[in-house]
């Protein structure tokens, strides 16, 4: 009972939570990089245990489901279809055995997720099934999926296996869980960014840097007018996270993502706050960005006050299903 | 000995600094604060490096105690868990590196000998001879920095980094040494390569040396690098 994959598209991952706990390894958390989209994908479906789910970029994925299965996508609104039918974004489906679902373009943003109820049955690595590009670990050695792969299923519970595709009454209005009006992102000011000289700390929080095409799950790559600190830095290296902001000797920032290795030796000027690097990691190359400085007491309320509604959203989204089974 | 500085680094996550340089009192206080902290603070995380210790937490299950911030809740009970350390990190181990030096397993050893001014011989002679120490593991899981690189071979990184240094491949960046776990870009200097396997996520213990451990080098020949890289393949 398998996904079997019969064009991987540009770049496509599984991925779950991460793998939290061996950074002292030198092993970083990987994980989705839009993680309430990744929880939203798995509540459409019923899941709530954490499964791995895909990470599509850009350009999707065609694979054939060779049982009958329920998927929801989430994330940037991706063009998707079985057959001539368009499927919904945000909406749990149920496909037939034999379906092939072809995902191709997303309109905006840069990553989507494909969750399936009851998960892809891989075996996970260090206890997570994510795919870790950069340090090539997980069920796949940390590669991206390609032609030909299988991906088992796992046990989907009780649904009952279509006939014909059909579109469920649940889904969730995308608005406050995907950056479409591309807005300014929260930046907590990074330990050495007082030591930026006095016109690159007015450009870190004014300018708007462009995501280089060289961005990839590790780090998006800034590019604007270069910045420079005051004088230079003898630093050793320490531990660094995802939405860390360095800033390496070209000048050009480099906020770093899900894949975020574990130590580094470049300044760090800021840090994206928790409840934007989501928003960050949908900006795709060409877009832009624009830094707004946050207290981290107030980053910390937006983040709580994120969590909770993500919470409440998971529970009603579950509650839902599972009345209308 | 200079206080720890704290450092808010994200929300959930506080750097605890103790010094700023590359040097063995500040990694042994660094080491036993995070051998502390791992016993009495099971619920963080804690990632050490050369002069630095990161606690990462969930900020959310540390909110509420007495308004505090999650931060300095977290701030606290490390203080109040380093005022009291509990002898409660491993004995460092003792892990002694079989390198075979030069030739294609260390071609920058000609480059490091040219750079120093020392002989290549010289050069295998004063590396071997070090007593080292895993002051953290970064850059890619399993690479140990170690402390305790002779001065006198201490040579800048490459000026044009390699895209694919060879696993196992012995290093020199800087006063620092290490050692690559796998196939990596890198730019340090490549000076020779041990047969051992040090990262495999499907062991119990993945990584093969840990912050803390002794390190001794020990050279041997082309012929015994092909035997023991054999016995060491899964």
């Amino acid at each position: 009972m398998s996904v079997h994959v019969l064009r991987p598209g540009l770049l496509t991952t599984l991925q779950d939570a991460g793998r939290p706990g061996h950074a002292a390894l030198g092993i970083g958390r990987a994980g989705a990089a839009d993680p309430p989209a990744w929880r939203l994908a798995n509540a459409l479906v019923g899941n709530t245990g954490g499964e791995a789910a895909l990470e599509i970029t850009l350009q999707g994925p065609a694979l054939r489901f060779d049982r009958a299965a329920r998927i929801a996508l989430t994330g940037a609104p991706i063009d998707a279809r079985v057959g001539d039918d368009l499927l919904p974004p945000w909406t749990a489906v149920d496909l037939p055995a034999g379906s092939v679902l072809r995902l191709r373009a997303m309109r905006q943003g840069c990553r989507s997720y494909l969750a399936v109820r009851g998960g892809f049955a891989v075996p996970p690595v260090l206890g997570s099934r994510s795919e870790d590009l950069h340090a090539r670990l997980g069920p796949f050695g940390g590669r991206a999926l390609a032609a030909d792969d299988v991906l088992p299923l796992g046990e989907p519970g009780a649904i009952d296996p279509p006939e014909h595709l059909r579109i469920r009454r649940w889904g969730v209005d995308p608005q406050p869980w995907f950056d479409f009006a591309m807005g300014p992102l929260a930046l907590l000011p990074g330990s050495h960014a007082g030591q930026l000289d006095a016109r690159s700390r007015e450009r870190l929080c004014g300018d708007r840097f462009r995501i280089a095409a060289s961005s990839n799950r590790t780090g998006a790559r800034l590019e604007g007018g270069a910045l420079a600190l005051a004088a230079p830095l003898e630093l050793v290296s320490e531990a660094v996270l995802p939405g860390t902001v360095q800033l390496p000797p070209s000048g050009q920032p480099i906020a770093l993502l899900a894949e975020a290795p574990v130590t580094g030796g470049y300044p760090r000027i800021g840090q994206v706050a928790a409840v934007d690097l989501p928003t960050l990691a949908q900006r795709r190359p060409g877009d832009t960005v624009q830094f707004t400085a946050i207290t981290l007491d107030e980053a910390l309320q937006r983040q709580r006050a994120r969590e909770r509604d993500l919470h409440r959203l998971v529970q009603r989204v579950l509650d839902r299903g599972e009345s209308e089974r | 000995m200079a206080p720890i500085r704290f450092e808010p680094l994200a929300e959930g996550a506080l750097l605890l600094h103790f010094g700023e340089g590359i040097d063995a009192t500040t990694s042994d206080r660094v080491l036993a604060a995070a051998g502390t902290l791992a016993h009495a603070l099971p619920e963080v995380e804690c990632v050490p490096a050369y002069a630095s210790l990161l606690l990462r937490f969930d900020a959310g299950s540390w909110q509420g105690c007495d308004g505090l911030a999650p931060h300095l809740a977290v701030r606290d009970a490390a203080m109040a868990a380093l005022a009291s350390p509990q002898a409660a990190s491993p004995d460092p181990r003792e892990v002694t590196v079989p390198v075979c030096y030069g030739g294609d397993a260390g071609p920058d050893l000609a480059e490091v000998a040219r750079l120093t001014g020392l002989g290549a011989d010289e050069v295998v002679a004063r590396h071997a001879a070090g007593h080292y120490r895993v002051a953290m593991l970064g850059f890619a899981p399993g690479f140990p920095y170690l402390l305790g690189l002779d001065p006198l071979l201490a040579v800048p990184r490459r000026a044009d980094p390699r895209t694919r240094v060879p696993a196992g491949s012995v290093a020199i960046g800087g006063a620092q040494t290490g050692i690559y776990p796998d196939a990596l870009p890198g730019g340090w200097q490549l000076i020779g390569r041990t047969p051992l396997r040090l990262f495999d996520p499907a062991a119990a213990e993945p990584a093969a040396l840990r912050p803390g451990d002794r390190v001794r080098f020990a050279p041997i020949d082309a012929a015994r690098f092909d035997a023991l890289r054999a016995e060491s393949r899964p």
